[in-house]
């Protein structure tokens, strides 16, 4: 079977999608193990964090990686890798209001406010949502050129994500350091010159959306 | 005649002390199979190890402690790594015996303590305290130790000694932490003389009635309960009394954020959170953090009239 035809095929898709349910699924065996150490609304919401993160780069690398490859097929996973990214951003939001802040929502707005790592986290969140609600088929025919437009706020809001971490930690950088070189990579293969590079080094010389 | 020099016994016949330690473990380790418990001085060195004559205390308190588990698997010790689990996972390497303590500086009376003669310099007490961590969170604690002020009393400060400076293990070869350089090493502390003084300020031996655990900063450290835990150096090496304020570890590392005082403090935030508040480790709902840790009673005299917004 050929690679194209696989990647296209159901069996990839669902694999793909129980593969992004495994984070939650582990939070969960943690949580009903009494697994999840001393300090479990900390490990709850560093875990959502990170795999949004995680689901972030990943739909990041989409396309760098359909331009190297050829393979024009990845492109069709785009949309449920960053609706996973959404629904980890989600989990993450509600285990900050619910569990960690307890609907103290004063005390939430005052985070916002004055602690720079949450308004970040708060922004990227946010712009998150037009895009997760404009992700539909229906709503990418409707828009059309301005949809693209649109969903290119995602690079601002990966940017704003490693910056919430990075911001956040108490001194040790090295971890969201790893995230943003990665994210770095990711953007910098988007420069014309080197998607053009990355694009002339497949026989297929596909040309798809740029994205 | 001839006289064999020490140069004489071939290299081949010298133990190596990595050969001769292991040697001397097995031995203890054997000792310990053979029914030990009455052949060896309880629990001498071996973490975990019961504590013999410990006193109870008048510091207590009526709120649940933190179970020995989470006592001992979460808490920070950067020497042994960043994350909270590194050091439970990672302390296994460290050696506490031997071990010495150097007391120097603005003393009458130097002198490098044994850390077994230290032990016994006074009566070891129970005490019960809270630890609040500047991240947010906080445990209650049963430490077993005794004032830190029994050893500065021996020791004879002069008058030029106005701050004392705890200086604490950095040997990669035993704490894998120390070959990143996420702080200067070694980890300093510092107090000021009457902090040091204090009644409730403490050198820590062990907790739960047992032996230090490597990861709690074994075999010695310090617990300062008004201040934030990172003032509560661990694994202590030296103590030395000196005329001017020492420069932290954390001060070095983040001066904007960690000031020398770090007293526990819900109205001056972290620059980069609020201290308002903390999560007792083992509740669900977070509880108001106390001002001084709740030790206001006994420590706040000793800031009056100064600025605790600049005296962070």
């Amino acid at each position: 079977m050929d690679v194209q035809g696989f990647l296209s095929g159901r069996a990839f898709k669902l694999g793909l999608f129980v593969l992004c349910l495994f984070p939650l699924a582990r939070l969960v065996a943690l949580a009903a193990s009494g697994g999840l150490g001393a300090n479990p609304i900390e490990f709850i919401t560093r875990s959502t964090g990170t795999w949004t993160l995680v689901g972030l780069l990943l739909t990041l690398a989409v396309t760098p990686l359909r331009r190297l490859t050829g393979w024009t097929s990845l492109a069709r996973h785009r949309r449920m890798l960053g609706l996973f990214a959404f629904f980890y951003a989600s989990l993450h939001f509600v285990t900050y209001i619910w569990l960690d802040q307890f609907f103290d929502l004063a005390s939430v707005a005052r985070d916002i406010v004055k602690r720079p790592f949450i308004t970040l986290g708060f922004a990227a969140f946010i712009l998150l949502i037009p895009l997760a609600l404009t992700s539909t088929q229906a709503m990418m025919r409707r828009l059309g050129r301005r949809w693209q437009q649109l969903h290119r706020l995602v690079y601002g809001i990966a940017v704003l994500g490693v910056l919430h971490y990075l911001w956040l930690v108490k001194l040790d950088l090295s971890q969201p350091l790893i995230y943003g070189a990665v994210l770095a990579l990711l953007l910098g293969a988007r420069l014309p010159w080197v998607a053009g590079m990355l694009q002339g080094g497949n026989p297929r010389r596909a040309v798809g959306r740029s994205g | 005649m001839l006289i064999r020099l020490p140069s004489d016994i071939p290299a081949s016949e010298i133990t190596p002390p990595e050969i001769y330690r292991d040697r001397r473990r097995f031995m203890q380790g054997s000792i310990a199979l053979l029914g030990g418990a009455a052949l060896m001085p309880a629990g001498k060195s071996i973490a975990g190890a019961k504590l013999a004559g410990v006193r109870a205390s008048a510091y207590r308190l009526d709120e649940e402690k933190t179970p020995y588990k989470d006592v001992t698997t979460y808490n920070n010790f950067y020497e042994f790594g960043t994350g909270k689990d590194d050091p439970a996972a990672n302390a296994h390497t460290l050696r506490t015996r031997p071990w010495t303590v150097a007391v120097e500086g603005e003393v009458r009376k130097a002198r490098t303590w044994d850390i077994d003669a230290l032990m016994k310099l006074a009566p070891l007490e129970e005490r019960v305290y809270r630890m609040r961590c500047v991240e947010g969170w906080s445990m209650v604690i049963p430490w077993v130790g005794f004032p830190l002020a029994e050893l500065i009393r021996r020791a004879e400060p002069t008058g030029n000694a106005k701050f004392v400076e705890f200086l604490t293990l950095a040997d990669p070869k035993q704490m894998p932490g120390v070959r990143s350089r996420v702080l200067d090493w070694p980890y300093t502390e510092g107090l000021r003389m009457d902090e040091a003084m204090h009644p409730l300020t403490l050198l820590a031996v062990g907790l739960y009635g047992e032996v230090l655990p490597n990861q709690n900063g074994a075999p010695i450290r310090l617990v300062v309960p008004w201040k934030y835990g990172f003032k509560s150096a661990k694994s202590i090496v030296k103590i030395r009394f000196v005329e001017k304020q020492p420069v932290t570890a954390w001060m070095a590392a983040a001066p904007s954020e960690y000031g020398f005082y770090s007293n526990v403090n819900p109205q001056v935030d972290h620059p980069r959170w609020s201290q308002a508040r903390e999560r007792r480790i083992g509740e669900f709902f977070k509880r108001d953090t106390l001002m001084f840790n709740g030790y206001g009673a006994q420590v706040a005299h000793l800031y009056r009239g100064m600025d605790l917004q600049k005296y962070f």
